[in-house]
Formats: C-alpha cells, structure tokens, sequence
C-alpha cells in the first residue's frame, strides 16, 4: 500500500540528494516527494509517498532516521490527515466545447488561470483522487500538457509533530542558510 | 588566533587524540601536507591510497579508537573507496580527509577533480565538503563524533585547496557537538525488556548470537556473566569471534556458511535466539524462509534499521548492547538448560582437534595445520589480522582467541588486499602485541606494495602466507559449482621470498609440517617485518560449508580420509 511519509531535514545543500540516494540504494519506489521550506529558519519539509508493506515502512523510516542531516520522520499513513497536489492542466479547447470545459472546472472547484483561443490552463489542488478524477475528464477534450507537485500532508488538529527540545532549537549555521 | 585552515586541520586532529595519520600526499591536499611539518602527529606515507583507508581501519578495530587517512583529490580520493567500503560495511570509525580542488572550480571538471562526496554518499556514515577556513574546526569536530558514536563507521571530510589556505580566527570549543538530526542512542521501552525477559526465562533451547556490537560496545564481561547465570550456548559471527574467550566450555564458535555442523544444528533446532549486535547476514543465515524455524527472536542492536531487516523479530531492543543487557540482567531468570548444553555438545566433540588430525601428512603441508600450529606456539595471544578467502575461514575455525579486538578481518565486503595495511594499522595502534598477517597468495599480492610501508615505519608484522597457488576460495567454489573449470584462478606468483627480501625484509619458506615451529619462532625472534611462506596443498577446501539456496544445517562435510566426520550429525 502506499505509505505517506513527513520528514524535516535541515536545509543544507545535498541533503535531498541524501535522501533520495537512501531509497534508490535499498530499492524504494518513490512515488512522490515533494520539498520546501518550513516557518523555521533552515529546516525544510519533504513529504514522500512510497508503495510499501508495513515492514519496509518501518525500515524506510529508520533508515531516514539514519540520516545526520534528518531531524525528523511520521509515518502519517494511519493518521487523520488532509493530504493535497497541485496540478495545472492546459487543455485544447474549440468554440464549442468551451463553455462545457468552463462548467467542469466549476464543478471540480478550480480555477482558469491562462487562455487562449485554442486552450485553456486549470489550476486545481485536492488529494491525488479528486486530480486523477479531472484528469480523465478533460482526457477526450485533449491534454496539452500537465504538471503535479506530488503530494504534500499534514496532521489534522492544533498539533506539530512531536518533536524533541533539541529540535525546536536546532542551531543552524547561517551559511548553511545562505546557500 | 588566526590559522590557516590546513593548521586548523592538525590542531583539530591533536585534540581529538590523533597520534598517526596514514596518508598520500598530491595537488589538492598540499597545504594540509606543509602544516604536517609543525605538528607533533606521525604521518604514515603509504604507497597505495587504498593502503591508507585499510591501515587506519585496522588501527580502529585493534585499538577502539579513530583512524584517519589522507589522500589528494580525484585520483587519491577514490583509491580510498574501496577502504571506505570496507570499513562501512564493518562499522569501523575512520575519519577520510581528503584535499579538493578550490572551491570556485568545483563543477567544471578541473584537474584531478572527483565528486567525492557524491561518489561516498552510499558508503559513509557521513560526509562533508568543506569550502571555507571557518567551517572546517566545528565540521572535523562533528566528522569525529559521528564516526566513533552510535553504530560507528567512516566520516569522509572533503576539503577544498582554498579552505586549507584560508585564514580564520580558531580556537578549540570543547562543548559537546550538536547534531539536532542525529540520535545515536534510542532507548528502548520498558515493555520491550520485559517481553524479552520472559521468552528468555521460558526458553529451553536458546542460542546466542554474538556478533561485533558486543566488541564494539565493550560487553565482553556482561555477555560472559549473562552466559554462565542463564547456561545459554554462545555462536558467533566472523566478526564476534573473541567477543567471548573461545575457551570458554559454552562457545559453540562461528556459525553460519563455515561454521561448524554442530554450531548451525543448534541454531536450526534453538527455541529462542537471542541476537547480539550482528545483523544476520546472508552468510549467517543461509535460506531465510528455513532459517531457525521453531525460534523466537529476540534482536538487540544500536541501529534501528537493522531490527527486521531481513529476519523478523519478536522482540527488537534498539541501544547499545552493554546497557541494554545491564538493564536486561535483573530480570533473568538462573538457567539449568545442561540437556539441551549437553546435546550440541555431544555432536561438537573433538570434531575440529580430529579434522587437524585427520589429515594425513605424507610429506605435504596443510592451511588449517599451520594455522593450528601458529595458534599453539603463539599460545592462542597472537592478535591476528587476516585477508579475505580460504584462510580466513581456516582461522576463523582453527586460530581461537580468547580475547577481543584479536581478530581483525573483513568481513561484510570481504576485502581481498585488505590485510597487509591493516596488519600494519593493528600494529602502529597496538606496538606491544604479537600481530600476526595469515594471508593468501592471491589477497596478498593486491596491496604487498605496502611492503614498503612495514621496512619504512620498521614495523614488525610477522606474515604467514598461505600460497596454494589459487584464489583458493573462487577455486573451491568452481570445484563445487563449477565442474572443476578453472576459469581466472590459478596464480603465476613470483618468488615470494625473494620479493620481501628485495625490500629489506626477512623471508622464510616453509613445505612440510616439520619446520613450522622453528620458522614461526624464528619470525617472532626476528627484527622487523618476517614473512613465512607455507607452500601448502593446492586444492585443499574449506569444510564444512552451506552451498548456496541450502538450508543452514544441511553442509558439504569433509570427505574422506576423516570417516568419523563424514559420519558426524
């Protein structure tokens, strides 16, 4: 099954290299990984989505677990969780199919960000259901081209990971930070 | 005060108790080089890189301590890999430092330029690129810690030529280096104890499997003290071996591929196995889906990525082995468990003292003799360094040390070539034992440069060369597998005497059992680095032995003429 994975790294160059190194090694099949920063100076976020049973899981997260520059790993594939994807999606579009096109994008609740006379560009975010769902619909119209972000999680409720005192003050080098 | 780098490089190996340095000096590490000149640290100039990393390898596993190697960029830098690779696999802390080109070409191919941190990613613990004076202090700092705590293994610091020339303003900060991402010791629950706890008391056919973590953590006594209250029979690793006197009655001795048929029965027929810091290797288990049926497991280790990695486990305990057991020990239960003592010991017998016997002499010299021989005129006190092959295994099963840190082998990559610098490494690290290099004609021939190394240093390494003209153990393996098609592994050696002596060394030759005591003893009188060269049996094997897809228990036993083994259980 797939396995959702949220893991702080700090912000130091070759780190998702580290990471990505870890599960090409021991023969873990990424299936997204998305990254980015945190509201902490130097620490960034990864979620990551791998097809795994729930051993590999465990060994997945101990080998992350490994890693100096990992400051911190959930399995968050059990919890209660909102889990998104972007998507933007350019699709052919006629005179005569416009509006129809216009109405589903109403109906999946995203939004026209660019259009020509030929296409439109929808913007769309939602779990990975609800973007594969829009995908098969405007898949008769024509896909020009489309490009996801993979999928980002978090836990539901007025918690952060738990995560230890040294974490919370982690001392990162500024020139860490700086590249 | 202000430093340049390369001398901040020195200082900080000097703080951190750094005495010898194995190194090759080149291009991109040359300032480094100049600074060596004003600091009090020995510099071993090796004449292979990988010599290096194999030399401070074996100066880790003989003295507990970090051993650092030094190379140039490109070139230098990746003949340590395989070292590197060798010292990972066996969690050995090593600290590589090596020079690169000036940070502002890093990426455009320049001279002698290798991505080595890319190329190390996979087989260190940790690595660094350094580009700036001011890094340097708290990163080699760091690299020290992560090699020598948790599951040791080797640091790689990458330096570039304008960080070592840089100037910064230094001084030693001895605050405990913090690393907020890196948790050495996980401390397990209290239930996990107590699940262990009760299969241990309720076993009645338990074996222990000790592997290098108990070295490693210095759980020698404890794992003695736990063995004789609970009376639970000891197997061990290659790498484990010593972790309990191998006189002691309850060492069963190695197990697995080349463990002893009494040894591997034991585990095949245990109700419990309680794994101590190892990590069931391939060679260790044979088949995993027969692999110790009716045994519960119980896994104890310092990485957590270990515990049902390839054996599923019933209870895992993640931390170091002598605390963990400390904790553990009030809750066990004294053990009388003599029946099931009494039944592996029944098969064990005199097997191994009548193999030795067994073998009819006829003029002709056998590897596990003189391997047997070594261990009763040096009184078993050798500390014994090894290369990779039929020899190794011949001493794993026949030189049996009593105690730890006396055998030093690769063992997970199994490093052919490894053992003469590490050898000379074990030696530097501890100059008051009797080091002793068994050798194969084959492995030896892949870093006998190093020759050179022992008459420079004039370190005394006194070398038994096991030459049967073979890489004897791809040779065995083609004789069992292979229809006896030799394919790549018959040796045309060159005159091994001659060939130390033209490095001002001592050569001996030894083809038949009867010279064997003079010559080991004149090598042990003899000044400076000795090899003995045993001309033994050519297609001699390595028995028993777990063929490939086999399940553990089920060996090729020694054949004839040994026909009370060929009857053995």
């Amino acid at each position: 099954m797939l396995q959702t994975f949220t893991v702080y790294v700090e912000d130091k160059p070759g780190v998702l290299n580290r990471v990505a190194s870890s599960f090409r090694r021991r023969g873990f099949n990424i299936e997204s990984l998305a990254v980015g920063h945190t509201h902490k100076p130097g620490i960034s976020r990864m979620t990551i989505v791998v097809e795994a049973d729930g051993f590999t899981a465990r060994t997945i997260e101990a080998n992350l677990y490994k890693m100096v520059n990992v400051l911190l790993v959930e399995n968050i594939t059990y919890d209660d969780k909102v889990i998104r994807e972007l998507a933007l999606i350019k699709v052919r579009t006629s005179p005569e199919n416009r509006l129809e096109i216009f109405q589903t994008v109403e109906v999946y609740r995203s939004k026209i960000v660019d259009v020509t006379t030929e296409s439109v560009m929808v913007e769309v975010t939602g779990p990975t259901a609800k973007i594969d769902s829009l995908v098969e619909v405007f898949e008769p119209y024509g896909i020009i081209e489309m490009v996801r972000t993979g999928v980002i999680g978090m836990g539901r409720g007025p918690y952060a990971p738990t995560i230890s005192p040294e974490f919370v003050e982690a001392v990162v080098p500024e020139e860490a930070v700086a590249k | 005060m202000t430093k340049t780098g390369a001398q901040v490089i020195w200082e900080v190996l000097a703080k951190e108790g750094v005495e010898i340095v194995f190194g090759y000096p080149g291009g991109a590490v040359l300032p480094t080089y100049d600074a060596l000149l004003d600091s009090s640290i020995h510099h071993v100039r090796v004449r292979h890189e990988q010599g290096a990393a194999h030399m401070a390898d074996g100066y880790a596993r003989a003295s507990g301590r970090v051993g650092v190697a030094m190379a140039t960029s490109g070139p230098g830098a990746t003949n340590l890999v395989t070292g590197i690779a060798t010292a990972m696999m066996d969690s050995s802390p090593i600290v590589c430092i090596t020079g690169q080109v000036n940070s502002g070409v890093i990426g455009t191919d320049a001279f002698q330029e290798t991505d080595l941190t890319g190329v190390t990613l996979p087989i260190t613990k940790h690595n660094y690129l350094v580009t700036s004076a001011d890094e340097l202090g708290p990163v080699l700092r760091e690299a020290f810690y992560v090699a020598r705590s948790g599951r040791p293994g080797p640091v790689l610091v990458d330096i570039t030529k304008d960080a070592q020339n840089g100037k910064t303003e230094w001084v030693w900060d001895d605050r405990p280096v913090r690393l907020p991402g890196y948790q050495p010791d996980l401390r397990a629950l209290p239930e996990e104890y107590q699940r262990a706890a009760e299969l241990i008391n309720n076993a009645r056919c338990p074996v222990i499997l000790a592997g290098q973590g108990v070295i490693m953590s210095g759980a020698m006594d404890i794992l003695r003290e736990f063995v004789d209250m609970t009376n639970i029979p000891v197997a061990e690793t290659l790498l484990g071996i010593g972790g309990l006197p191998a006189s002691h009655p309850l060492n069963l001795g190695m197990m697995g591929m080349h463990g002893e048929v009494w040894v591997n029965n034991a585990i095949q027929e245990a109700d419990l196995l309680l794994a101590f810091g190892m990590r069931f290797d391939d060679r260790v288990t044979g088949t995993l889906s027969t692999y110790a049926p009716n045994a519960a497991k119980i896994h104890i280790d310092i990485d957590p990525s270990e515990i049902n990695k390839v054996v599923r486990v019933d209870v895992g305990i993640v931390g170091d082995l002598r605390e963990t057991l400390e904790i553990l020990m009030p809750a066990i239960e004294r053990g009388d468990r003599n029946g099931w003592v009494d039944h592996i010991l029944e098969q064990k017998s005199e097997a191994a003292e009548r193999d030795i016997v067994g073998q009819p002499e006829g003029g002709q010299l056998y590897a596990a003799h003189v391997i047997n021989d070594l261990w009763k005129y040096t009184n078993g006190e050798a500390l014994i360094v090894t290369d990779v092959g039929q020899h190794q295994m011949w001493t794993a099963q026949y030189y049996r040390p009593d105690k730890p840190r006396h055998l030093i082998t690769s063992g997970g990559l199994g490093t052919m070539g490894f053992g003469l610098p590490a050898s000379i490494g074990a030696k530097m690290a501890c100059p008051d034992e009797e080091v002793w290099l068994i050798v194969g004609d084959g492995g030896f021939q892949m870093t006998a440069s190093e020759l050179a190394t022992c008459r420079q240093e004039g370190v005394k390494v006194n070398i038994a060369l096991i030459n049967n003209g073979y890489l004897g153990m791809v040779r065995q393996w083609q004789e069992f597998f292979y229809d006896r098609r030799y394919a790549g592994t018959p040796n045309v050696n060159p005159d091994f005497v001659k060939l130390v002596e033209a490095h001002g060394l001592t050569g001996l030759r030894c083809t038949e059992r009867g010279q064997a005591e003079s010559l080991i003893q004149q090598a042990r009188e003899t000044e400076g680095t000795v090899l003995i060269e045993f001309q033994v049996v050519q297609e001699d094997n390595v028995y028993p032995m777990v063929p490939a897809g086999a399940k553990l228990n089920v060996m090729i036993r020694r054949p004839e003429p040994n026909p009370e083994l060929a009857s053995e259980v």
